[in-house]
């Protein structure tokens, strides 16, 4: 089935750069991607507020010179969804997993992970990191930090999982239903099925919608910045302020784009990878 | 009573899904070393009455014993029952997200908790006897379908079942590859497995089965040595059922 | 070609044509000439009226007033006159020749006051400090207030007892976003660790309750405003000494705007006449009692 693979590939590639055969369609490609950016640029660059627009965002000199603080800022923001998202990841698989429990006796469990992603999918990420980083802060409870990257962390995490457990309960329930019956009929318990047998495909299944949130939990990051933490984004707004010059905010968007193209590269690479393992199937 | 020898009874089995019956009062007893075929129409109630035996449905009255023991009582411990009922489906057996061998000792080491090397190397012997050693390593979306489902098989057999249940185990399979699966099922047979096997496969059920049961509309219509059923059936049903077969040259 | 090469090349004359576009400062755009300073020959956003900006909530001691009910300002109105920066303004309008009923005040958050384009003031007064890298963005009218930071922590904290800007250092400070409050901290205070900034007042505010902060560094007038309503239970520990030339507001206006010069020459005759020295006393007296830490 080494055939499988090679057509997998090829068929990726046809995708992204279309019926590319023939160097006069790759000719033809390429002009018309050429003359579609030329035409928007030149439009751009000879409207009449450019100047003004290229002064206030993309002045070189002001670019390099806040540059490297924003950089060592943005370290700060790298720590910050690293742990969230290591956090996250084995939060909302617990609740997707307590959704899914059977029987009226765990019923409670099954209502109270509703509640959860029902009550932090519906108040905005900004107002949960005020009221954590301030409010809890404020309750003085003995034993509770008070520093505001916990509280940050704390609320992306209790955000972003319920989001995300929600996408782990899609991956379970789109198992085909005879895994389950095929494990409980070997003698494997519950937990044991979910262990070995559900969750590990239901894991490879999201892993696209997994990432996705990834990537927005990284932009999300920044939110931290509201209660007083100086990350990238924070450290642009100082330096915008200063100057009255906007482009400190391109410096810390090249930042985001960078981090990001690997991370949606490598996702490509995830599913071509575990499409070989995707089906179960019938008869061939 | 459970005669000595009784390896499954069902005693006026039925089960409902929702308002629609679907077995209705199913009376069966299977002795040790028996194979007893079923045979019947596309929702005559096969696959669900052997859902029902290893417990993988509620049923909702009758009881069923295994080996005297009645396994529908309230406290039962249904992954115990579990692990001596065999059961192979039609499709979306095997694990795809493991090997083949990963695949066979997944319950022998969780559920009997064999260590790893012995549960592999009963593994190994197991798929050996049926031709399959060397596809260990490979996942099951790199096996042909006749292969996944021997290895379904093999991967039941690892626990050491006192019954096997087969469900239609050919039917998704394209036709060159159904008898690879058919002589391990027979090879099984002559071993002495105690088997319940619901098929399309009439010409295998006439060679294999010592009984084959014909069921319709819920009940077990008519059941008999396999030769007695498929020359002199006495119900109008079953006739008609097996001239259809005859007509669509399956027999 | 190999389709690689093509793609290579397409790329490259891409990022030319980008690289084209960008680039370092251009020249200024002209800006109108106006030859005087009358009512009928100024440079205006709305003909006749003068529009001034500030953000909202509009915070005493600079804005006073209550607002009217219905109004879309918070705390304070800037139409009320009341609060030293309303004071001046109207007294700037004054001496532009607009009576009280041709100002109209809008609400321009600060982060908008410096945007490129055309302005939605004539000129927005705002708690903004003078610095040469600002000025390169806007046109600043001259100081109307020289500032001095100053120091806020919870009664009874140990921040309370610092005497000097060296004793300041091991704290955790705050500011806010925008205030020159930050650049004072790290280039004269250098505290050991970094300073929390936040969005805005309140939030820094909210900071040194949750005892995240342990001191407010904020101008002096605010930090009046702050101790005696905002947070009672904090106290002002001093104010620092000016390094350097002194820091002060001033007025910001478009990039060379006529109207600058114009309001230069009011307020000019505004501290000649000692109108603006008593605008202050009225409004700003009592807060130059802070004790300096030096």
């Amino acid at each position: 089935m080494s055939a499988d693979a090679e057509t997998g590939r090829g068929d990726r590639r046809s995708r992204i750069l279309g019926d590319l055969r023939g160097a006069r369609n790759i000719g033809i490609a390429v002009t018309s991607t050429v003359v579609f950016f030329a035409v928007i640029v030149v439009v751009i660059v000879t409207s009449a507020g450019w100047p003004e627009v290229r002064k206030a965002f993309f002045d070189r000199k002001l670019f390099s010179d806040s540059f490297p603080e924003i950089a060592h800022a943005f370290l700060l923001n790298i720590r910050i969804f690293c742990i969230a998202e290591a956090l996250i990841l084995v939060f909302a698989l617990a609740i997707a997993v307590l959704r899914g429990l059977p029987g009226p006796v765990l019923f409670p469990f099954r209502l109270l992970a509703v509640l959860y992603t029902d009550l932090f999918r519906g108040i905005p990420t900004i107002l949960v990191i005020y009221i954590l980083g301030f409010g809890a802060p404020a309750l003085q409870l003995s034993g509770v930090p008070n520093s505001p990257l916990f509280w940050g962390v704390t609320a992306l995490v209790l955000v972003y999982s319920a989001y995300v457990a929600e996408v782990y309960r899609a991956g379970i329930e789109s198992v085909h239903p005879s895994q389950e019956a095929a494990a409980r009929s070997l003698g494997l318990t519950r937990g044991q099925t979910l262990r070995y047998v559900i969750v590990p495909q239901a894991v490879r299944r999201v892993i696209p919608p997994l990432l996705n949130d990834f990537i927005g939990l990284q932009k999300d990051s920044a939110l931290v910045a509201l209660i007083g933490p100086i990350e990238a984004f924070r450290q642009s707004q100082i330096d915008v302020a200063a100057t009255f010059n906007y482009t400190p905010y391109m410096a810390t968007a090249l930042l985001f784009i960078l981090l990001t193209i690997p991370l949606a590269r490598l996702t490509d690479w995830l599913i071509a990878r575990d499409r070989r393992r995707q089906s179960g199937g019938g008869g061939r | 009573m459970s005669t000595s020898a009784s390896a499954l009874k069902l005693e006026g089995v039925h089960k409902s899904f929702g308002s629609v019956e679907v077995l209705r009062g199913v009376d069966l007893d299977v002795g040790e070393h028996e194979v007893v075929c079923l045979i019947g129409a596309s929702g005559s109630g096969k696959s669900t009455l052997l859902r029902c035996v290893n417990l993988l449905e509620r049923i909702n009255a009758g009881r069923i014993f295994l080996r005297g023991e009645e396994i529908t009582r309230r406290d039962v411990d249904v992954n115990a029952v579990r692990r001596r009922i065999g059961i192979v489906f039609q499709a979306f057996n095997l694990f795809p997200h493991m090997t083949v061998l990963r695949n066979v000792t997944l319950a022998t080491t969780r559920v009997l908790g064999k260590p790893r090397a012995e549960a592999e190397a009963e593994a190994t012997a197991l798929l050996e006897r049926f031709g399959l050693a060397d596809k260990r390593a490979e996942y099951p979306d790199r096996l042909s379908g006749g292969q996944q489902q021997r290895v379904a098989i093999v991967r039941a057999l690892a626990m050491q079942p006192e019954l096997m249940l087969l469900d239609e185990v050919t039917s998704a399979l394209d036709p060159e590859l159904v008898a690879e699966v058919l002589s391990v099922i027979r090879e099984l047979a002559d071993a002495g497995m105690t088997m319940v096997i619901a098929t399309h496969e009439m010409s295998f059920a006439r060679d294999t089965a010592n009984r084959i049961c014909f069921l319709d509309a819920g009940r077990i219509l008519e059941q008999g040595p396999a030769e007695e059923i498929f020359t002199h059936p006495r119900e109008p049903r079953t006739q008609q059922f097996l001239e259809r077969i005859i007509a669509a040259g399956r027999l | 070609m190999r389709p690689k090469t093509i793609l290579l090349l397409a790329a490259t004359a891409l990022l030319a044509i980008v690289a084209a576009g960008c680039g370092g400062s251009s020249k200024k755009s002209a800006a109108p000439k106006s030859s005087g300073c009358s009512v009928d020959q100024l440079n205006l956003v709305h003909k006749g009226q003068l529009t001034i900006g500030t953000d909202n909530p509009a915070f005493p001691p600079w804005f006073g007033g209550t607002p009217p009910k219905g109004s879309m300002w918070k705390v304070s109105d800037p139409n009320s006159g009341q609060g030293f920066e309303s004071a001046v303004a109207y007294a700037v309008a004054g001496k532009l020749g607009f009576k009280k009923s041709a100002v109209h005040w809008v609400v321009v958050p600060f982060e908008q006051s410096f945007k490129p384009g055309s302005k939605s003031f004539d000129f927005d007064v705002n708690q903004v400090s003078f610095t040469p890298a600002r000025a390169k963005a806007v046109d600043f009218s001259d100081s109307y207030y020289n500032v001095n930071q100053a120091l806020i922590g919870l009664k009874g904290t140990p921040i309370t007892s610092a005497k000097t800007s060296a004793d300041v250092k091991q704290y955790k400070l705050g500011v806010q976003i925008g205030t020159t409050s930050y650049a004072y901290v790290t280039k004269n205070i250098k505290p050991s660790k970094q300073p929390s900034v936040y969005n805005t007042s309140s939030d820094v505010n909210s900071g040194l309750k949750a005892h995240q902060i342990d001191g407010i560094v904020v101008d002096l007038p605010t930090a009046f405003y702050i101790t005696a309503v905002q947070l009672p239970q904090a106290t002002i520990v001093g104010q620092f000494p000016t390094v350097g030339t002194p820091e002060h507001f001033g007025m910001v206006l478009a990039e060379g705007n006529s109207l600058t010069s114009c309001v230069d020459k009011a307020l000019a005759s505004l501290k000649s006449a000692g109108t603006l020295a008593k605008i202050q006393q009225e409004w700003l007296s009592n807060k130059a009692s802070a004790p300096v830490l030096k």
